[in-house]
C-alpha cells in the first residue's frame, strides 16, 4: 500500500520545462550566482582592476571558442586550434620586419591554410573531425617550434603591443576585438545563408546535401574560420605577453574552448550554435578559477569544480528522447 | 479471461485529449489490429500500455487484476513487450549478444557462458527462420533478420503480450511471410498480439480482431473478418463509404493530360553505376507521371538518387529540358530543376532539430537572401505560401519538424522541394508511413503538380498507388529496365506479370 501512495505522488515541479530551460540559460544563472557570491564574500571582486584582468584573460579563449562553436555546430570538433595559435605566434616575429600588417597577414594566412587542410580532410577525404584535426594538433605545434627555432623571442613593435596591452575608451583593445568578433560570429550564425546551412549540416548532413547545399564548401569554410580565429588569438597572445613562445602559446586551449562551448549550451551533436552562451561559458569558467584563487583554494580543487560544471552542462544538454 | 484490458482510459495533453474514454480488450492468443490515422491516438494508447505514459483516467487490467505500470521496465517485467518500427538493438555486437543482452547465461564461476549462449541463440533464431552464424555482428544482417532478432528477444522475456508497431515497414515480402509465421506460432501459444500497421492487406491476412481509433475515441471494435475493407477505411477516415468506393483507395484521379509529342522534360540515357545500375534509359514529358516499378533492390531508389546527383555514376547522361547536366552533383541537379524526395525522410530528408520554416527554406536560401544575408520576410512569405498550399499542420512555422506527425513531415519535405521551383520531381515512396488522410492529400497533390506541367517520377512499393498514380510504368529488375507499361497496360496484374516475367527470363539465362 505504501508503494502505491509513493508512486501516486508526482513531483510538483515540471521537470521537462527545467530540462528545456537549463541548457539554454543555466550558464547565465550560474554566472549571476557566482557574481552574487563574490559580491558578498570576496573583497574588491567587482573592482574594475580585477574585472579588467579577468576580461583580458578570457578574451583569447572566447575568440578560439567562437570558431570551435561553429565547428561543433556542424557536428565536428577542432583539436588543432592551440597549434594554430602557436603557429601564428611563431610567424609574427619573423615578419615584423616587414611591418605589423604583413606579420599579421602572414599569421592569418597560416590559419587559412591549416583550416583548408582540416576542412579538406573532413569534407572531401571524409575523415572524422577528431582524427583529421588531431594530425595538426600534433604537427602544427611541431612546425611552430621548427619555425621559431624553439626559442622565446621578444617582440618590441609598438603597434602590435597596443593590440595586446593598449586601451580604447578605458577598455582593453583585446576585449574590444573579442567583443567585435562575438558580434560578427553571432551575426553570421543568425543572419547569413552560410550560418543557416552550417546548422542544417550539423542537424542532418545527407539531407542537406540532397537539398542542393554545397556541403563540402560550407564545411571547409567553417574549418577555415575556426583556424583564422585561432590565429587571431595567437597573434593577440604575442601582443599581450610581448614575446613569442611557440611551446607555450595556446597550450591546452582546445580544451578550454570546447568547455566554453559545451557549458554555454551548444550540443556536441550539432545543429545548434549558441554564440552568447559560448561567451558566457568561457566567462563562467574564468570566474570560477578567479573565485577559487581569491579564496586561496588549491588549483586541484578548482579543477574538480570545473569538472563538476562540465558534467552538469553536459547532463543538462544531453539529447532529449523524442516523443 | 481477458489478457489485457483497457477500461475507459483517458489521456490529456495540453490542448489535446489524446485518448477519450478508450476501452479495448485483448484475449489470449488473439492478434488484435489497432488502426487509425496518425494522431488518432494509437501511439498514445501503446505508450499507456507499455508504461511510458500513465493514464489520466480509467484503468488498465492485466490478467484480470488492476495494473499500474510506472515505467516501461515495469510493463516489460509483467510480460508486455514492444517492437518498434526501427530496430532497437546494437549493430556492433553479435547476434547472440543482442539476443541475450542483460540476461546472458553464466557458468559456475559467474563468467559468460559463450558456448551455451551461442547454442541457445541458434536454436531460438531457427524458430524465427533466421539461420545465420550467431557470432556475426547484428549490423551485418539484413534488416528483416534484425527485426526477427528483435522479435525473438521480445518474446524470450516470457512475454504474454507483444505489441508490434509497424513491424513490416522495413521488411521484404519474404521476410513478412516469415514474420507472419512467427505471429501464428505466438498466437498458438496463447500470446496476445497488438498489431499496428497502415497496410490493410496485412491486417486482413493476420489479425483476428480490430479496434479503430479516430480523434482519440474508439469508433469500432470487433472481429476483423466481419468488417469490409471499404467500411474499415471509411471508419478510419470518418468518410462516407460510397465516397471511398467512388474515389478509389488512393487520392489519385487517374490519367494526366500530356501531349504525346511534347519534348521530354527529363531524359535519362544509359545511366550506369558499377555497383547497381546498368544502362538505365527513360524519359518523362511535362505533366506526366512515370512510375518506376520493381521489387525491393531492383535499383529504383538508386536510379532516383543517381539522377539527383546523390549516387555515384560511371556513365550516362541526365538532361533537363534538353540541357545536359555537366557534373552529377546534388548542387547541379537542384540548380537544373531536379527535386528528389528520398525514401527515408528521417535520415536523408528532414533536419529534425530545425524548425518547419528552416526546413522549407533550406534549399532556396540564396534566392531568399541578398549578399549572403537571409531575408526573414521573404522566407516567411514562401513558408506561409507552402504551409497553406500543402495544408501543413504545425503549431507555428517555428515548431521543430521532428515533433510533427509523419504526414506533416512529408509535406514539409515536399514544400522544400516545391520551393526550388523544380521542373522534375522524383518521389521515392512519397506516402510511406503516413496516415490514410495525408496519403490521399499527397497523392492528389502529385496529380495537381503534374497538371501544372511538372514531370514526375514516382517510386512506390504499393502497387495500387503506382498503377493509379502513374501514366506509364518503367519496370526495373537488378538495376536494369526490363519493361514498360503504357496506356491500358498500366494495371496491377500486368505490373506483377512484367516483374515475374523478367525474373523467369533471368533464370532461363543462367
Amino acid at each position: 500500500m505504501s508503494e502505491a501512495t509513493a508512486t501516486a505522488a508526482r513531483p510538483a515541479i515540471d521537470l521537462a520545462r527545467i530540462r528545456a530551460w537549463l541548457p539554454a540559460y543555466g550558464v547565465y544563472m550560474a554566472i549571476a550566482l557566482l557574481l552574487l557570491f563574490n559580491v558578498l564574500f570576496t573583497p574588491n571582486f567587482l573592482a574594475w582592476s580585477n574585472l579588467r584582468i579577468q576580461l583580458i584573460q578570457v578574451a583569447p579563449i572566447v575568440i578560439v571558442a567562437l570558431g570551435m562553436a561553429l565547428v561543433i555546430g556542424t557536428e565536428g570538433i577542432d583539436l588543432s586550434v592551440g597549434a594554430v595559435m602557436a603557429l601564428a605566434a611563431a610567424l609574427i616575429p619573423l615578419y615584423l620586419g616587414y611591418g605589423v600588417i604583413a606579420a599579421i597577414g602572414v599569421s592569418l594566412v597560416a590559419g587559412v591554410l591549416v583550416g583548408l587542410i582540416n576542412g579538406t580532410l573532413v569534407a572531401r577525404v571524409g575523415l572524422q573531425p577528431i582524427v583529421a584535426t588531431l594530425a595538426l594538433f600534433v604537427g602544427g605545434r611541431g612546425l611552430a617550434l621548427v619555425i621559431s627555432g624553439g626559442q622565446l623571442k621578444d617582440v618590441r613593435n609598438e603597434d602590435l603591443i597596443y593590440l595586446g596591452s593598449g586601451d580604447l575608451a578605458g577598455i582593453p583593445v583585446l576585449v574590444w576585438i573579442a567583443a567585435l568578433l562575438v558580434v560578427i560570429v553571432g551575426f553570421v550564425v543568425r543572419r547569413t545563408v552560410f550560418g543557416r546551412r552550417l546548422l542544417a549540416i550539423g542537424g542532418n548532413r545527407p539531407a542537406t546535401e540532397l537539398a542542393g547545399v554545397p556541403v563540402k564548401r560550407v564545411l571547409i569554410t567553417v574549418y577555415v574560420l575556426c583556424s583564422v580565429l585561432a590565429s587571431v588569438a595567437g597573434l593577440l597572445a604575442v601582443a599581450r605577453i610581448q614575446s613569442s613562445d611557440a611551446s607555450a602559446v595556446g597550450l591546452l586551449i582546445e580544451l578550454s574552448a570546447i568547455t566554453a562551448v559545451v557549458v554555454g549550451g551548444t550540443p556536441l551533436t550539432g545543429g545548434r550554435v549558441r554564440v552568447l552562451g559560448t561567451v558566457a561559458g568561457a566567462l563562467l569558467m574564468q570566474l570560477v578559477v578567479a573565485t577559487m584563487i581569491k579564496h586561496n583554494l588549491q588549483p586541484s580543487t578548482t579543477e574538480m569544480v570545473q569538472a563538476v560544471i562540465i558534467l552538469v552542462a553536459v547532463y543538462a544538454a544531453r539529447e532529449r528522447k523524442s516523443r | 479471461m481477458a489478457l489485457l484490458e483497457v477500461v475507459d482510459v483517458s489521456k490529456v495533453f495540453p490542448g489535446v485529449r489524446a485518448l477519450d474514454d478508450v476501452s479495448f480488450t485483448l484475449q489470449p492468443g488473439e492478434v488484435h489490429a489497432l488502426v487509425g490515422e496518425n494522431g488518432a491516438g494509437k501511439s498514445t494508447l501503446i505508450k499507456v500500455l507499455t508504461g511510458v505514459y500513465q493514464p489520466d483516467g480509467g484503468e488498465l487490467r492485466y490478467r484480470d487484476e488492476p495494473a499500474v505500470f510506472d515505467t516501461p521496465m515495469d510493463a516489460q517485467r509483467a510480460g508486455i513487450s514492444t517492437i518498434y518500427q526501427e530496430v532497437n538493438l546494437i549493430p556492433l555486437m553479435s547476434v547472440a549478444h543482442n539476443l541475450f543482452l542483460g540476461r546472458e547465461p553464466r557458468n559456475a564461476l559467474g563468467l559468460l557462458d559463450e558456448a551455451r549462449m551461442h547454442r541457445e541463440a541458434s536454436e531460438i533464431l531457427l524458430r524465427y527462420g533466421v539461420t545465420t552464424d550467431v557470432r556475426r555482428r547484428l549490423g551485418t544482417l539484413a534488416l528483416g533478420a534484425q527485426q526477427m532478432v528483435a522479435l525473438a528477444r521480445a518474446v524470450m522475456i516470457d512475454a504474454k503480450v507483444v505489441i508490434m508497431d509497424e513491424p513490416t515497414s522495413s521488411l521484404e515480402p519474404r521476410e513478412v511471410t516469415t514474420l507472419f509465421g512467427v505471429i501464428r506460432d505466438l498466437h498458438a501459444q496463447g500470446i496476445g498480439i497488438v498489431y499496428v500497421s497502415h497496410r490493410l492487406d496485412e491486417l486482413y491476412q493476420i489479425c483476428d480482431a480490430v479496434t479503430i481509433l479516430r480523434d482519440g475515441k474508439v469508433v469500432h471494435t470487433g472481429r476483423l473478418a466481419d468488417l469490409e475493407r471499404l467500411k474499415l477505411v471509411s471508419l478510419m477516415l470518418g468518410r462516407d463509404m460510397s465516397a471511398v468506393r467512388r474515389e478509389g483507395f488512393t487520392g489519385f484521379a487517374g490519367g494526366h493530360d500530356t501531349a504525346p509529342d511534347a519534348a521530354p522534360v527529363l531524359k535519362v540515357t544509359d545511366l550506369n553505376s558499377r555497383r547497381r545500375l546498368h544502362d538505365i534509359s527513360f524519359s518523362v514529358r511535362p505533366g506526366e507521371v512515370v512510375g518506376l516499378g520493381g521489387l525491393l533492390g531492383a535499383g529504383r531508389s538508386e536510379t532516383i538518387k543517381a539522377i539527383g546527383g546523390a549516387y555515384p555514376i560511371d556513365g550516362g547522361t541526365v538532361e533537363v529540358d534538353g540541357r545536359e547536366l555537366k557534373r552529377p552533383t546534388t548542387v547541379q541537379a537542384v540548380r537544373a530543376g531536379i527535386a528528389v524526395q528520398p525514401e527515408d525522410r528521417k535520415a536523408e530528408g528532414l533536419v529534425a532539430g530545425l524548425s518547419v520554416r528552416e526546413n522549407i527554406a533550406l534549399a532556396v536560401l540564396p534566392r531568399l537572401s541578398r549578399f549572403g544575408l537571409v531575408s526573414d520576410r521573404r522566407i516567411d512569405d514562401i513558408v506561409r505560401t507552402y504551409m497553406d498550399r500543402l495544408r501543413i499542420k504545425a503549431s507555428s512555422p517555428d515548431q521543430r519538424v521532428g515533433d510533427l506527425s509523419g504526414g506533416n513531415q512529408q509535406k514539409v519535405l515536399l514544400a522544400r522541394l516545391l520551393a526550388t521551383r523544380p521542373k522534375v520531381l522524383l518521389l521515392d515512396e512519397p506516402t510511406r508511413g503516413i496516415d490514410v488522410g495525408a496519403k490521399a492529400e499527397v497523392q492528389s497533390l502529385i496529380d495537381e503538380l503534374a497538371s501544372e506541367g511538372l514531370g514526375v517520377v514516382l517510386v512506390s512499393s504499393d502497387a495500387e498507388e503506382l498503377v493509379e498514380g502513374a501514366d506509364r510504368v518503367v519496370v526495373l529488375r537488378d538495376g536494369a529496365v526490363v519493361g514498360e507499361l503504357t496506356g491500358a497496360q498500366v494495371t496491377t496484374e500486368s505490373l506483377l506479370e512484367t516483374i515475374a516475367a523478367a525474373a523467369e527470363l533471368e533464370e532461363n539465362n543462367e
